[in-house]
């Protein structure tokens, strides 16, 4: 089980060299004028909180949608409920878990165009060391010189097994991911 | 006490009590007030569980019924002559109208803070998981906490103000021993 973590931690510390490599090519995501968010439904009570920290590349060209690419990682631990007793509850292991499982992540495997502003991307959402593929609509928007992809992914929590099963009374099973991920402009 | 001309007699278009729909609404807002009191009391020092979501959301939900019920009351009120009070000096009758006045003024202000307190803390009301109510501000933590202070302090006042009115109800009652509190008593003789 340690090993595992530590096999998982040094992969990271790999991976995240290789996105930074990656990150120095591409500008990356715009990270202040991002945003990802989890909606979530308490007593039938919608609740939106943001990820602090998240990074990752969006390759997109207008002329060939079908070949774009998503890479995207989020902090589990930078969930912000806006008070400091629910935001350790959520990262205890009952729901993300972030010691064992400090990110979240999506690889996108094949997009396909629906019209000139929408496109769809499937992937691996990687959340809680399972994996399961999905598929989500985005909408292209003109960002200043940029351009933001914006969209909603609904997320079972059972599926990743994020929860307490006590707090199923109370706190719905789906969970929308939203998120307006902006393109930093490419540097000259 | 047998210099009181009112407590006997009845004088023309006069009431010795509240109307029925005043006297009910009188007891069961008290009541819900003082649910939405204790609930507020408790819940804050809860430690994180699926049972401090809920009684938050109870607290909000019967602290939004004291506000449409203190609205009706207060409707009510203004519609229909309250029955006369009794004699009593001029600075007690003074101070029972005042009294009342932060009472009302109470009923809605208490729960309108806590509804914006609640929206700018990020939380929307859904009344009884029925009927989403309005936000009343955007979503900002610093406004949460101005809002929270606002709702604790309005919170310790409202306890004060309805202690000093029970208090001033017992004494009409039991010191001197006048019909004032029989006013709202519909159901006794």
């Amino acid at each position: 089980m340690k090993r595992a973590t530590m096999k998982r931690a040094a992969l990271l510390v790999l991976g995240c060299a290789a996105l930074s490599l990656v990150l120095a090519e591409d500008a990356g995501i715009d990270l202040p004028h991002s945003k990802i968010s989890a909606t979530f439904k308490q007593e039938s009570v919608p609740v939106e909180a943001p990820f602090k920290k998240f990074s990752g590349h969006i390759r997109y060209d207008a002329s060939n949608p079908a070949g774009a690419t998503a890479s995207i990682d989020i902090e589990t631990g930078s969930f912000d409920l806006g008070d400091p007793s629910y935001n350790a509850e959520i990262r205890k292991q009952a729901w993300f878990d972030s010691g064992s499982y400090p990110f979240a992540s999506f690889r996108s495997t094949s997009a396909k165009a629906i019209s000139p502003t929408r496109f769809e991307v499937t992937g691996s959402l990687y959340i809680k060391g399972r994996s399961l593929t999905v598929t989500v609509p985005v909408t292209i928007v003109a960002a200043g010189l940029s351009t933001a992809f914006d969209g909603t992914l609904p997320v079972s929590r059972k599926a990743f097994g994020i929860g307490d099963p006590s707090w199923n009374d109370v706190i719905e099973d789906q969970v929308n991911v939203r998120f307006h991920l902006v393109n930093a402009s490419p540097s000259n | 006490m047998s210099s009181n001309p009112h407590a006997s007699t009845i004088v023309a278009g006069s009431q010795t009590h509240y109307t029925r729909t005043a006297v009910g609404l009188h007891w069961l807002i008290a009541a819900l007030i003082v649910v939405a009191l204790v609930m507020g009391w408790t819940m804050t020092d809860m430690a994180v569980s699926p049972q401090k979501l809920k009684i938050y959301n109870w607290h909000k939900w019967v602290g939004i019924t004291v506000l449409w019920l203190a609205a009706l009351r207060i409707l009510w009120r203004v519609t229909h002559r309250p029955p006369d009070m009794v004699t009593m000096p001029a600075w007690q009758r003074i101070a029972a109208h005042a009294l009342h006045g932060v009472l009302y003024l109470l009923m809605l202000a208490q729960p309108i803070s806590g509804w914006i307190y609640s929206n700018a803390a990020g939380f929307p009301i859904v009344y009884l998981r029925l009927i989403p109510l309005p936000n009343l501000v955007a979503k900002n933590p610093q406004l949460a906490e101005t809002w929270q202070e606002i709702h604790e302090t309005l919170g310790l006042v409202l306890v004060i103000v309805v202690v000093l009115h029970l208090l001033a109800a017992l004494k009409h009652a039991f010191i001197d021993k006048d019909d004032t509190m029989r006013r709202i008593l519909r159901w006794l003789p």
